[in-house]
């Protein structure tokens, strides 16, 4: 029956499915479709680059034009990782080259990307259209470099959160006179300056430039300069906004903007001069994401003057400065508000944060559209968390972080897990989850029995026994990645299902109760999982005992048994 | 809410449970006796003991958990706070036209015009040695000779304001100038025509 379609109107149909896992059921049906399915398939993501070999990947999907991977694990973004843990890219690299050459995308993400993995990118692949790099590290601009002169049709450059090291600064100056393909330029990453004069002739043959995110190093006479060439921008970054509102330059810049009706997406502002913000007014009704998160010293009232006026506003990433105060103004502005994050204005500082349960609240109570939250906050009650999960069922991601790890509710002294119980009960389709404060292993009993949907949760400082993770190992059919730190789960929860860890993506455990013999029987047990222990310390020389506590656990489903470029401190049992 | 169950509110959430108990490290807060958890110990300090609220929690590994990425963008946007106080920066650029390299003079470290010819003087004395004397030797530390140098006809100071203009020093009082100067070029006289 299945036979009934010949080959190319399958693979018709097929083309019509986009997300990789409609992708992946569809491959499981019987083989005739298993073979359509994978030469047909495009784009391929790899949430663990460690799960499966390039080589294994080019053979199933041998027209594969567009690959994600993800190295690290997430608490690497924390220190919590060493620095060369893993996640090289060069040997997927390599094997496209030779058997996959038409390539045309490629976005990583908590890789290690070398100049020589760029420059063999930018050799490989002649179609190559679009790099995209977030939280990378181990390149300079030399690669960056490699990558504008030799890519002609390239589309898009996007670096996102890397650091890169910067030694000659003219990458930008590569980009041939010919390149006119580019739509999406981001370096807002990049600490050294760049050619402007380069990038001015860059911005001005390419029509199709919407994207464009710069570094500090642009000036304000230059911002002003590249929007009166490119008005067509829909996502702007501007890199420096420091300038003496009495110029001439800031009138120029002010009228330009005007004329930037396209923008819906602005961010940047690494430096700025909060007086300067009325440049920005004009553009502010047309806005659907506003990242300020990066701009330092602007005061509560000036984000707020601003912030009234973006009426459409969806997406907002902002600074702790805003204050409660400046939650409720938003809270009644932006309506259709969808994504909320509010940093830490001065992380590296343990003092206090600005906002409390109260700003939350408020703007759950005006933004009934509300999904996806980042807090960092300085107190939080059950009370408030209640009140925010009656108000905004609809939430998919939700991470509240507390100053203090294990603050309780602010008013009642008691543990934060009636309030996170509401969240997960209330928010039927969450399929993120971090919670804090201070929590008992009631809080994953409520977790396992009602986020059905869950499939990423972080827990630090939370829980009082094995009785906890078991209940989230339990319950949480759908969970994929699961990352612990810092709380009393030991070798019962470890080896209480240690099937599920096939279904999952990875499993961390940092500063638990897991000893290294429950690690090795798992291991043992398990050959399709890699379990790897990290060791920075003088802890283990030698033979290790079985029944000493493990500092930081990894363990991985895999296809391709131990790998092979793991440092010296990182056991894989 | 009712979703607590009578069973579940009789539970114990007596916090020597926790066994999180911060205590000072190798000290009596420490729960069981179980020197496994002094393993936790490195990880937090504290100088509370069996308090529920302590508003000063001392500094724990990767917490708050901010992104190393943003904690050093906020690391360097507050060293330049602190060090440059106002919004331009100070620094500029000094070419001089047949000068093989340029330079850098901080604008803030002089209070006057005349301030400053005399450092530039002083900076690009060498290349202007066989311009303005004769003899082999050049009297470097000469400032009237050196200053005549560049007041004469042979070298003009110019300077590139915010708006990218091309202008000649010395024309607005000398804070504006600081205020408005992105960098200096000491052009030669015959280039220089049509800004005097």
């Amino acid at each position: 029956m299945v036979n009934y379609f010949p080959e190319e109107v399958l693979e018709h149909v097929f083309s019509f499915l986009t997300s990789h896992r409609d992708r992946n059921a569809v491959s499981l049906v019987c083989k005739s479709w298993y073979n359509v399915e994978r030469f047909s398939r495009g784009k391929v993501f790899i949430g663990n680059c460690y799960a499966i070999s390039p080589e294994r990947l080019i053979s199933r999907f041998p027209r594969v034009r567009s690959l994600t991977l993800k190295g690290k694990p997430h608490f690497a973004d924390f220190n919590l990782v060493l620095h060369d843990w893993g996640g090289y890219v060069y040997p997927w690299i390599e094997a496209m080259a030779k058997g996959c050459t038409n390539l045309e995308e490629l976005r990583l993400k908590r890789m290690l990307v070398s100049d020589a993995s760029l420059e063999l990118i930018a050799k490989s692949f002649p179609n190559f259209k679009s790099l995209v790099l977030v939280s990378c590290e181990g390149f300079t601009t030399d690669g960056l470099a490699a990558i504008a002169s030799n890519c002609r049709f390239l589309r898009e450059l996007d670096l996102q959160e890397n650091e890169v090291e910067d030694p000659r600064g003219q990458w930008l100056s590569c980009f041939p006179d010919s390149c006119t393909s580019l739509a999406s330029l981001n370096f807002a990453c990049l600490k050294g300056e760049v050619n402007l004069a380069a990038l001015e002739r860059l911005v001005a043959r390419c029509r199709n430039l919407k994207s464009l995110r710069l570094n500090h190093a642009v000036p304000p006479d230059v911002l002003q300069k590249i929007l009166a060439r490119a008005p067509q921008l829909v996502d702007l970054g501007a890199g420096s906004f420091v300038h003496d509102p009495e110029s001439e330059t800031y009138n120029k810049l002010k009228n330009v903007m005007q004329k930037c009706t396209s923008i819906r997406s602005l961010s940047g502002f690494l430096d700025v001069n909060a007086r300067c913000l009325p440049a920005i007014y004009p553009i502010c009704i047309n806005l659907s994401s506003l990242n300020l998160s990066y701009a330092p010293g602007i005061y509560s009232k000036e984000l707020v003057k601003l912030i009234r006026k973006c009426k459409k506003l969806q997406c907002l990433w902002i600074l702790d400065t805003i204050g409660d105060k400046g939650l409720r103004v938003v809270a009644s502005a932006c309506k259709e508000l969808q994504e909320l994050r509010v940093f830490k204005s001065d992380p590296n500082d343990v003092g206090n944060a600005a906002v409390t349960e109260e700003g939350l609240v408020a703007i759950s109570a005006g933004c009934p559209n509300l999904n996806s939250l980042l807090y960092f906050c300085r107190q939080m009650t059950n009370t408030a968390l209640i009140t925010v999960a009656k108000n905004c069922p609809n939430f998919i991601r939700f991470r509240l972080c507390t100053l203090d790890p294990i603050t309780p509710d602010a008013v009642t002294m008691q543990p934060l897990d009636n309030g996170f119980g509401a969240i997960v009960q209330s928010c039927k389709g969450l399929k993120r989850l971090s919670v804090s404060g201070l929590l008992t292993d009631q809080v994953f009993l409520y977790i396992g029995m009602y986020a059905e949907q869950l499939e990423m949760l972080s827990i630090a400082f939370a829980g009082n026994s094995d009785k906890g993770m078991v209940y989230v190992l339990n319950g949480c059919k759908k969970l994929k990645k699961l990352e612990i730190r810092d709380s009393p789960f030991g070798n019962m929860a470890l080896l209480a299902d240690t099937g599920k860890y096939e279904t999952m993506r990875s499993l961390w455990m940092s500063s638990c109760k897991v000893t290294f013999g429950a690690c090795k029987s798992l291991a043992e047990k398990m050959p399709r999982l890699n379990v790897e222990i990290i060791n920075e310390g003088d802890e283990m020389e030698g033979g290790s005992d079985d029944r000493q506590n493990v500092e930081k656990m990894y363990l991985y489903r895999t296809l391709v048994g131990p790998r092979k470029d793991a440092p010296d401190s990182v056991w894989t049992l | 809410m009712d979703m607590i169950s009578k069973e579940h509110k009789k539970e114990k959430l007596g916090f020597e449970e926790t066994e999180l108990r911060l205590g000072l490290p190798g000290g009596g807060g420490i729960v069981n006796g179980d020197l496994e958890n002094s393993q936790k110990e490195k990880n937090l300090i504290s100088c509370s003991n069996d308090s529920v609220k302590s508003p000063h929690r001392a500094q724990v590994v990767g917490w708050p958990p901010v992104q190393s990425f943003r904690k050093s963008i906020v690391a360097v946007q507050k060293r330049n706070s602190e060090e440059g106080g106002g919004a331009a920066a100070s620094f500029v650029k000094v070419s001089m036209d047949g000068a093989p390299y340029l330079r850098k003079v901080d604008l803030n470290m002089y209070k006057s015009y005349q301030d400053l010819y005399g450092a530039l003087g002083k900076m690009f004395s060498f290349f202007t040695m066989g311009k303005c004397d004769s003899r082999g030797m050049m009297d470097f530390m000469n400032e009237r000779k050196l200053m005549d140098v560049l007041n004469g006809s042979d070298f003009v100071p110019t300077y590139e304001d915010k708006d990218g203009d091309w202008m000649l020093v010395g024309d607005v009082p000398w804070e504006t100038f600081v205020g408005s100067c992105k960098r200096l070029r000491i052009m030669k006289g015959t280039e220089a025509i049509g800004l005097g």
